[in-house]
């Protein structure tokens, strides 16, 4: 049997120029990702200092931190996903166990699918209409609102995802013990589901960490330190957003700070949460 | 054009073949079920029709579950040996467009009517062809189904895990580890916790589909040794592809083709002496 050797080398080169392609692609794609970071820390990590973490925000030219945006920041992001994971997680629940081939199902689906990709301003104009305009005043609970709506469809999406990668024999079984739908649902498939569900939540985590699109129109900003969420409240994206248009050399100093530690933090919760989940899995 | 030799056949049947040879040769098609003293039927199959969706894979089969004895099914792939045992628990209700007609009396109870389905599920376990751990500790497992039903002391519970693994078989190979995954068990070791964790939930019915065709051949040995065990105390239906398996679990034997019920006969007389000729020469080894 002869062996076209032509035929042979044909395929080396091309194997070859695909995989030089495809290093290529990749090396700009992390070099972009490594001149953001780059500028990120060398910018940042000048502003940081004890201020930052002490004081509230400052008028230009006088001494400040970034106290009353990280608090605001944190308050908001922790009732936003407290909320979508309640609203994400039942929703995709349904979807994946109980909605079935139906049409109402496939409806849901495609409406959350659309909601996956809607433009947050637009999200934070809804929530401006439905809970800044009829009470008069922005708050720092419509702002949670509005990153949960963001949150949503994400959590939603992993959960119904990740709950149909579960094998049926895992449903049959537990159901055939005697056990109800539901408790099958809460017991058995969401425990075996947990590390795929946690990473729908860090996506979503990391996705409403730097909006400031929403919180625009719906928490706004506060200058002041403030625990009261019926408020405008401080967050850190509207700081940075506000400060760094300004002309002054201290504030756009904070702005980067600020950057610099949103983008610390989701990193930060992203490998905790990784550890996590390594941990709860069987050896 | 001469047949080609039928293949070996396993040791426990070779041995029956004598017989076998003697018997008269089977008349062609036809069917042949026997009766089960009334007071011995533990589940009454009466006219049992079974449909996905348009079509229709159990035909009017009729069949009797002795008490305290274990029954094998047996056939070819997709002769509807695993939907027959799946109306047994009801377990086709979760899925839509599957529909059976016909009565299942268990104990004076049509299982087709209403009836509850947990508590029946609770009443007939089940083993399935894969293992099928969940995701918690081997102790947690065998309580899972028990929590559901009974509100035991921590002492009780754990007598009852014990007992439970005992019967299957596993005690001694996980008492020092019950708090650790029930995945991290081997293939064998978690097919024996689903046993435990199914008759720890007492039922009075277990029915296990193909629940050794994953393990390896030590671990079905290990099964097959529980299933002996657990005989005097529950009633089992078993589904099985491994004749050689029927033959040495079962007092009871079905045979099952394209969705009817062939026949039906004690264990002993349906490997010697078939009445069929379908079944003949299913066990003969001539086809299937």
């Amino acid at each position: 049997m002869a062996l076209s050797t032509a035929r042979v080398s044909q395929r080396r080169l091309a194997n070859v120029v695909f995989v030089t392609f495809c290093v290529l692609v990749t090396a700009v794609a992390l070099t972009a990702l490594a001149l953001i970071l780059f500028s990120l820390v060398s910018q940042g990590a000048g502003g940081l200092n004890a201020d930052v973490f002490t004081k509230s925000t400052p008028a230009a030219g006088t001494p400040g931190g970034l106290i009353n945006a990280i608090v605001g920041s944190i308050m908001l992001c922790v009732l936003g996903m407290l909320l979508a994971l309640i609203m994400g997680v039942l929703a995709g629940t349904w979807l994946a166990e109980y909605a079935g081939e139906g049409h109402y199902g496939s409806v849901v689906r495609f409406l959350n699918d659309v909601l996956l990709s809607a433009p947050s301003i637009l999200v934070g104009l809804f929530v401006y209409e439905i809970l800044v305009a009829p009470f008069k005043g922005f708050s720092g609970f419509a702002g949670a609102v509005a990153l949960a709506l963001l949150a949503v469809p994400v959590i939603t999406r992993t959960t119904e995802d990740v709950l149909k990668l579960q094998p049926t024999s895992l449903r049959e079984a537990a159901v055939a013990l005697g056990s109800p739908f539901w408790h099958v649902v809460r017991a058995v498939l969401w425990r075996s589901a947990t590390s795929g569900i946690l990473t729908g939540a860090l996506l979503a985590f990391a996705r409403i960490s730097g909006e400031t699109a929403p919180l625009l129109f719906t928490a706004l900003n506060n200058q002041f330190f403030s625990w009261n969420m019926a408020k405008p409240m401080a967050n850190l994206p509207v700081v940075i957003f506000q400060f760094a248009l300004t002309p002054y050399t201290d504030l756009n100093r904070l702005a980067w700070a600020g950057a610099l530690i949103i983008a610390a933090s989701v990193l930060t919760v992203t490998i905790i949460a990784r550890f996590v989940s390594r941990e709860s899995k069987p050896s | 054009m001469t047949d080609p030799a039928p293949e070996p056949l396993a040791p426990e049947i070779a041995a029956l073949q004598p017989a076998v040879a003697e018997r008269e040769p089977p008349a062609q098609g036809g069917t042949s079920v026997i009766a089960i003293e009334p007071d011995r039927i533990k589940i009454d199959i009466q006219n049992l029709d079974f449909f996905y969706g348009k079509s229709h894979a159990l035909k009017s089969v009729s069949m009797s579950v002795a008490r305290n004895a274990v029954t094998a099914m047996i056939g070819p792939s997709g002769c509807g040996k695993s939907t027959l045992l799946r109306t047994l628990n009801r377990m086709y209700g979760l899925y839509p467009g599957q529909r059976a007609t016909g009565r299942i009396m268990f104990d004076g109870e049509d299982i087709l009517g209403r009836v509850n389905l947990s508590l029946l599920r609770a009443r007939i376990g089940m083993v399935f062809q894969k293992p099928t751990p969940f995701p918690m500790s081997i102790h947690d497992n065998v309580a899972f189904g028990v929590r559901l039903y009974e509100n035991l002391s921590r002492a009780d519970m754990h007598n009852r895990v014990e007992d439970s693994l005992r019967r299957a078989a596993l005690w001694e190979e996980v008492k020092d580890k019950l708090h650790s995954s029930g995945l991290g068990l081997s293939g064998g070791q978690q097919q024996r916790l689903c046993v435990a964790r199914c008759i720890a939930v007492r039922p009075e019915v277990l029915l296990l589909d193909e629940p050794t065709s994953a393990l390896d051949p030590i671990s079905s040995a290990k099964l097959e040794e529980t299933v002996t065990q657990l005989k005097s105390d529950y009633t089992i239906v078993i589904v099985t592809h491994n004749l050689g398996q029927a033959a040495r679990l079962s007092d009871y034997t079905a045979f099952m083709y394209l969705g009817e019920l062939v026949e039906f006969g004690d264990t002993g007389s349906m490997f010697t002496k078939p009445v069929t000729s379908r079944a003949s020469d299913y066990i003969t080894g001539r086809f299937g």
